[in-house]
């Protein structure tokens, strides 16, 4: 028999009020105060914690009781909600909220490059407790590594002093660059297209035939053909919703935050056609909340675009992410936007057929649809016709790490490593021998300089157990270790997990206990692999392994 | 062979298969024989595919497949034991080993099993930190060093029981089962219904005195002894005493219980159980106000032997029949007993006795419903089961709070309301929890049912949206309501009973129009001197808009105890024989005389209240009262203690020393639920068996012997060998059951009435042709507004609503000696508004004096922002403050029902501290 007897005797009752926590009426008054007249359905409950951890700086206990009062669900389902995504502080009671001002400082693979670990000792130790000082995942930045973000005032090429300072003069807010704008975009000859498609001067049948003979595929990593994926959610009965990922959020990427602080209108027009295509009156963009500066940008321009168009637009809604790589994941984004933790959803059925609210939904990563209105307008042979070593388009190569030049470089899909890194970067920093690269972020795997001439596309690189993904390209050199960055992604991993399956939770935070021992278990490490690809329920448990597999196959001396 | 036409032929490990319709690769795999390891897949869950246990090859796919959430597609090729699958099955294994406690919480831990069958052992990881256990609540132990985050936990509670309290918070490594927001499980909102428990397969969640790690000696399946949504359970069963209770698939409950059926199984071994029979030692005084502890009465009662008991106690009633005649004695029968104790009850009042002077706590319940339904329909019974409202698009609760009082039925109202398919009106001045899955949530005020009810059924006459056709063929009177409506506009009624006239039109219109919409009702619309009146406004919005005899419609009074729809059908009632047959219709009559074989009293006899009062008038001398528990249940208590006390002769049998049977001259121990085998009524009208699984402890009898043996000793000549000969009997009385066997309920466990022949399935919907009134038409009864018989004033300025709590059953005499049940809700509390309690300078755990004309009670303060204004609460279940002290006994004139829902009281902060709670439960020990 069990030893473990509960002493029912022991137990204390509370007997002043029903069990559980009780609505706090001033919570609630605040928490209707921040809400107004805004519905309350369910799915908004990301946007409507927002407006809590934005006005107190924390979400408490009472506010999420008042919430979910206020939104008739329970208080475990606001709870769960919460604690999923990292931008939420959830602080209980006899808990100490967080200082007003967060440090977050980017620990991932180029930032790490860039000296990040000893960034965030000294900013620690400068700050004290007033401030606090969070190592965070990629911010999108890493052209600027090591990249420190004070509230939400981006500072790159940080160090110590220039963090203090910003801290000091309390310069918190994103600015805003200068872009395109929607006088500027028009009179280029914005939005003529998307008249032409909605005066019936284009058709749809048209445009997906232009998109396939592109041979344009997903630009936000899968991969996945964009004409043809346009005629298989127009196949399914409506309504149909549109989804758009901004929360790509792979180490090493920032080209849709480059495109969006260029020319967010191109994106836009793009967006409007894909919908006006596939006949879809709703659409959803999904931002991530690193992107704070391209969040003003957004809601200003979408703002106008309403106020503007003659013609009607689609319903566009904009949400913001809370700080989770998995939501880039576009099932875990849908879940998302409904309001949900972002858990991957087991396929099938697939997202076409049944997505955003059980609805056939066209999701598309943001670049994939920037693209559209220059393809289609200088046709679909401009694109094929141009890349490298027989591969076909254009690519926009997010590269950081010891180049000289890093950042978004448009270039022929199928350039190498080397020519990319010669003719777009202007070579390595001084002092830095080409070492290795990561071709897709940190899931694509790491290939040693010995592979620098593979062509980098779709499709090229998978015989190596690599893959491009959203080519975030970072490239180490000889004094960098191949199987520290692998730590460095594999610790990215179990952090960004979301915990659904046991292959990837588990996986994930084994690998790394084992990575961090002197000596690594090489057959368990690559055991572990193989189960975390064949049994993981999606793309980041599956791909996490690579970077491992790619350490024990091409840099083997490290591991003597 | 042939395959069937709608079955999928697919390969499984290079074997030909065929999988039915809806069935997925592991289902179709396990019924072919082959076993495929699964750990977060569970019969009856939905299935979540996120444990990774159960992954197979499907030719043609990239990764594997989870086989629990894919369906077979004809000629697919699957692989589930190939070298691919199994090192993935095995890789999942052995993470979820390397992070398990060296010491198991459970004897069939699943992961425990499926690693050994896959021959995993010794994982090569290194283990996670692991999490301190929580003991917090007072049945369920929490030890997530076991959890292996398969979330059938929180399906179990999110999605079968809709309590919502256990969430999956976190993220990756981090995420972890949490309750509420992450709180001890005792401090959170968790209900204890142990739904989680029965779902987990690792023990993380277990039964907290240690029973799963016990191997019990025998396990019974039986009934659950508490309310009318009549679960069906196993008894796990060591050294004679149940020590844990397991959910099973009854037609009410499909594996659901609620923390009273899966943890207040321990009163029937509390130390207090009666266990001898006790007669009053001479000369020891009966007061309405005396000292009553069930623990010490031996200078009350002296033992006797069973033989002495028994003639004590018949020779007793002999004198009084001898000397004041027949009519100076009465019996109070159980509706927690059995079919066959309640049958042989009222036949020994109405043959031994030879008057009709029988009644049963029904009478204190629904049985203003039960007159207005057979006034009006002619059957005092359900017309659908609760199961039915997964088919209605309309459900209405009013005056009920089945989340508290039929917890499992209610899960069944959530999942139909969060499928999206049905809408949910909930009517109550309480919020209550079930008001958070409302469409439609109407605060009416206490009291004006009528008011609020006619509203709807005039702006349905008004704007046409009576079923003209309905009406015409199946109701007789609908001028008379017609014309009766028209006053009670809805612009009307809204100051008078609280709720806007556009949501009064809003909602009669759907329930109107929908294409089936249900009414389930309870305390709140029978406990008033109007409840008749309130009941007929219920028949009367069915039939009007031909909700009625189909799936997904009907009228549902959710029956309380166990055993109340049973007890009533078996004529423990003084109006009527043994299926609702009048006792002064001749027909009846001479039926009952031919079959009992002896002359039989014609007149209505009295109700409980009445007989009350007829005992405090001297008119009724001597009564006999098995398992009910009036000086707790009835209304006025101290009046009813005196009606008890001024008894020259009581005859108590029971299984505790309850608040009744220290007024009683002989005490006779009887038999609790698990004692004995016999059949029980649900409120679906669903008969089931209940088995015997523990003996009576002591020299206590099966209740069901000793009513026999005082039958004998006023002459009547029984010999019944148990409870299948009475059955028998009761087959011959009663037309409804007629066609059921014993066979086929010990074969069975449930079968539903009527089934008049053999082999009649039993219908479940009723109605659909016609109503069983002399003409087949349902009578449409207009009401008008009465109000309470005592309304606030300045001396009483609030309103007492009584009710009861989750935990508690009814009196307390059962639940309060539950260990689990005690040691959550130990304290009698009264609850109220935060800001009425600021008024009277008090706060949530401060101690209030509750007071009414007829007596006062102190208790502990509890803050709900779900009482009305005005009002407060109090269950009826804490002897050491009674709530009926305080409760008024006027009576609704059809029904003689009391009006415990509103009665006038004043509350002061300050009083005496309510001590020595509860019966000193001690810990709980397997």
């Amino acid at each position: 028999m069990s030893e473990q007897v509960i002493k029912v005797n022991e137990i204390k009752r509370k007997q002043g009020k029903p069990k559980g926590r009780v609505v706090d009426p001033a919570a609630l008054k605040e928490v209707q105060g921040l809400l107004g007249d805004e519905s309350r359905a369910p799915d908004l409950l990301i946007e409507h914690l927002h407006k809590i951890q934005d006005k107190f700086g924390h979400i408490s206990s009472k506010h999420i009781v008042a919430l979910a009062s206020e939104m008739k669900l329970s208080q475990t389902e606001v709870y769960e909600v919460a604690t999923f995504y990292h931008h939420f502080d959830v602080v209980k009671e006899g808990q100490t909220p967080p200082p007003p001002l967060t440090v977050r400082v980017c620990e991932s693979l180029s930032c790490d490059m860039a000296g990040a670990h000893g960034l965030i000792e000294s900013l620690k130790k400068a700050l004290g407790d007033g401030v606090r000082v969070q190592p965070v995942p990629c911010v999108g930045r890493c052209q600027h590594a090591p990249v420190a973000v004070v509230g939400q005032n981006p500072v790159d090429n940080a160090s110590s002093a220039v963090v203090l300072k910003a801290v000091e003069a309390q310069e918190i807010e994103a600015p805003v660059t200068d872009y395109v704008s929607y006088e500027q975009y028009n009179s280029g000859g914005g939005y003529q297209l998307y008249q032409d498609c909605l005066s019936g001067k284009r058709s749809p049948e048209e445009l997906m035939s232009i998109m396939e003979n592109s041979g344009l595929r997903g630009l936000g990593g899968a991969g996945f053909p964009v004409g043809r994926k346009w005629r298989i959610v127009s196949s399914h009965a409506a309504p149909r919703l549109m989804a758009v990922n901004i929360d790509e959020g792979e180490p090493g990427t920032f080209k849709d935050r480059h495109y969006l602080e260029l020319d967010p209108h191109r994106f836009l027009e793009g967006m409007l056609i894909a919908a006006w295509a596939v006949g879809i009156n709703k659409i959803y963009i999904y931002l991530r909340d690193e992107y704070a500066g391209c969040r003003k940008i957004l809601q200003r321009e979408i703002r106008i675009l309403q106020s503007n168009r003659a013609a009607p637009l689609p319903e566009i809604h904009l949400r913001r992410g809370a700080g989770a790589y998995i939501c880039g994941e576009e099932s875990a984004m849908i879940e998302s936007i409904e309001g949900k933790r972002g858990m991957p959803r087991l396929r099938p059925p697939f997202v076409a057929q049944v997505g955003l609210f059980g609805r056939p939904t066209l999701e598309h990563n943001m670049e994939s649809v920037y693209w559209v209105r220059d393809i289609v307008e200088k046709g679909p042979e401009w694109f094929t016709s141009l890349g490298r070593h027989e591969r076909k388009g254009l690519r926009s190569f997010s590269v950081s790490g010891r180049v000289k030049k890093p950042g978004v470089h448009l270039a022929p899909a199928g350039i190498t490593m080397r020519e990319l890194i010669d003719e777009y970067c202007g070579g390595m920093l001084d002092g830095h021998e080409f070492y290795g690269y990561f071709p897709g972020g940190a899931s694509g795997g790491i290939l040693p300089a010995s592979l620098g001439d593979i062509p980098l596309d779709f499709d090229t690189l998978n015989q190596y157990g690599c893959f491009i993904g959203s080519a975030a390209v970072v490239v180490f050199s000889n004094h960098d270790k191949a199987r520290d960055l692998a730590l460095n992604a594999t610790k990215f991993f179990e952090d960004e997990s979301c915990g659904q399956c046991t292959p990837c939770r588990a996986g994930t935070a084994k690998a790394a206990m084992l990575m961090e021992k002197p000596q690594w278990n090489q057959p368990l490490l690559e055991e572990l692999s193989v189960a975390m690809m064949d049994a993981s329920i999606c793309g980041l448990g599956q791909a996490a392994p690579n970077p491992i597999r790619c350490v024990m196959k091409y840099f083997p001396n490290e591991l003597k | 062979m042939n395959a069937p036409a709608n079955t999928i032929s697919f390969s499984l490990n290079g074997e030909k298969i065929e999988a039915l319709q809806g069935e997925t690769i592991l289902q179709a795999a396990r019924r072919n024989g082959t076993e495929i390891p699964h750990l977060c897949y569970k019969d009856g869950l939905r299935p979540d595919g996120n444990c990774r246990a159960c992954m197979v090859e499907i030719k043609g796919e990239r990764v594997l497949a989870p086989s629990c959430c894919r369906a077979p597609a004809p000629d697919m090729e699957v692989n589930s034991d190939n070298a691919r699958a199994t090192a993935a099955q095995r890789m999942v294994l052995e993470l979820l080993l390397s992070d398990m406690p060296p010491k198991e919480y459970k004897l069939d831990n699943e992961l425990t099993a499926w690693a050994k069958k896959m021959g995993v052992t010794n994982p090569r990881f290194d283990p996670r930190h692991s999490p301190d256990a929580d003991l917090s609540n007072a049945a369920i132990a929490v030890n997530l060093d076991a959890c292996i985050q398969c979330t059938r936990c929180v399906r179990a509670c999110r999605e079968i029981e809709v309590n919502d309290v256990i969430g999956y918070a976190f993220r990756g490594s981090h995420a972890e089962i949490v309750f509420d927001q992450g709180d001890p499980m005792g401090d959170s909102t968790c209900v204890t219904c142990g739904e989680c428990v029965q779902a987990c397969p690792t023990g993380a969640l277990s039964p907290g005195n240690g029973a799963a790690m016990v191997k019990p000696d025998k396990s019974v399946d039986s009934g659950c002894p508490f309310c009318g949504v009549g679960c069906q359970l196993t008894y796990h069963v060591k050294d004679n005493k149940i020590i844990s209770v397991t959910g099973r698939d009854g037609p009410a409950n499909h594996n659901r219980l609620c923390v009273k059926g899966r943890y207040g199984f321990d009163y029937p071994a509390h130390k207090q159980r009666l266990t001898k029979p006790l007669i009053r030692k001479p000369g020891m005084p009966k007061s309405f106000d005396m000292e009553m502890d069930p623990a010490n009465f031996y200078s009350t009662f002296r033992e006797a032997t069973w033989d002495e008991a028994l003639d004590f106690a018949a020779d007793g009633l002999k004198k009084i029949i001898a000397r004041d005649g027949k009519y100076a004695l009465a019996g109070f029968g159980s509706a927690k007993g059995s079919n066959e104790e309640a049958y042989l009850f009222q036949k020994l009042v109405r043959t031994g006795f030879g008057t009709n002077n029988v009644d049963h706590c029904t009478r204190l319940c629904h049985a203003s419903s039960v007159v207005a339904l057979l006034e009006g329909v002619g059957s005092g019974a359900v017309s659908n089961p609760v199961s039915d409202v997964q088919y209605a698009e309309v459900v209405i609760v009013i005056g009920s709070n089945p989340i508290v009082n039929h917890p499992v039925a209610a899960t069944f109202i959530k999942n139909a309301v969060k499928k999206g398919t049905t809408k949910l009106i909930l009517m109550d001045p309480r919020r209550t929890e079930l008001a958070r899955h409302a469409a439609y949530y109407l605060p009416f005020k206490p009291d004006t049912d009528v008011a609020m009810l006619n509203a709807m059924l005039n702006v349905i006459v008004t704007e046409g949206l009576v079923d003209e056709e309905f009406v015409r063929n199946r109701t007789e009177n609908y001028e008379a309501l017609k014309e009766n409506v028209k006053n009670y506009t809805p612009e009307a009624m809204a100051p008078i009973c609280g709720i806007d006239a556009k949501t009064l039109r809003e909602v009669a219109r759907l329930y109107a129009t929908s294409k089936g919409s249900m009414i389930l009702w309870g305390m709140g619309v029978s406990q008033h001197v109007h409840g008749t009146d309130n009941a007929r406004c219920l028949i009367a919005l069915s039939m009007v808009t031909g909700q009625i005899g189909r799936r997904g419609t009907g009228l549902h009074p959710l029956r309380g105890q166990n055993n109340v729809q049973g007890a009533s059908d078996v004529g423990l009632i003084p109006m009527c024989f043994p299926d609702y047959l009048r006792v002064d219709n001749p027909e009846a009559h001479a039926k009952f005389e031919k079959l009992w074989n002896t002359p039989l009293d014609n007149k209505p006899g009295l109700t409980v209240v009445e007989i009350i009062d007829a005992a405090c008038r001297g008119e009724i001398k001597g009564m006999y009262v098995e398992g009910e528990n009036p000086a707790m249940s009835d209304p006025n208590s101290n009046h009813a203690r005196e009606g008890l006390a001024s008894l020259e002769h009581l005859i108590v049998q029971d299984i505790f020393m309850t608040e009744t049977a220290y007024f009683a001259d002989v005490i006779l121990p009887a038999s609790a639920y698990a004692e004995k085998t016999a059949t029980f009524t649900n409120t679906d009208r669903i008969v089931q068996l209940g088995r015997q699984a523990v003996t009576p402890p002591g020299e206590a009898r099966q209740d069901l012997w000793i009513i026999q043996e005082i039958a004998r000793r006023l002459g009547l000549d029984w010999s019944y060998d148990g409870s299948k000969d009475v059955f028998n009997e009761m087959r011959l009385a009663m037309q409804s059951i007629a066609g059921i066997t014993w066979e086929r309920l010990e074969q069975e466990n449930a079968v539903t009435y009527p089934c008049e022949q053999e082999g009649d399935p039993g219908e479940e919907v009723i109605f659909v042709e016609d109503f069983p009134r002399p003409n087949g038409r349902a009578r449409l009864v207009p009401a008008d507004i009465i109000p309470a018989d005592e309304r606030p004033d300045e001396e009483y300025p609030l309103i007492l609503i009584t009710g009861r709590q989750l935990e508690h059953w009814h009196t307390g005499s059962m639940t309060r000696r539950a260990t689990v049940l005690d040691a959550i809700e130990p304290a009698p509390t009264v609850s109220m508004h935060p800001l009425d309690l600021d008024e009277i300078g008090a706060e949530g755990g401060d101690v209030l004096t509750v007071e009414s004309r007829r007596g006062k009670v102190s208790l502990f303060a509890r803050a709900d922002d779900g009482i009305p204004r005005g009002s407060v609460f109090i269950a009826f279940c804490y002897y050491e403050a009674a709530a009926n002290k305080l409760t008024n006994q006027a009576l609704d004139p059809f029904a003689k029902i009391a009006e415990v829902k509103y009665c006038a009281v004043k509350v002061h902060k300050g009083g005496e501290e309510p001590v020595d709670l509860g019966y000193h439960s001690e810990s709980v020990v397997a």
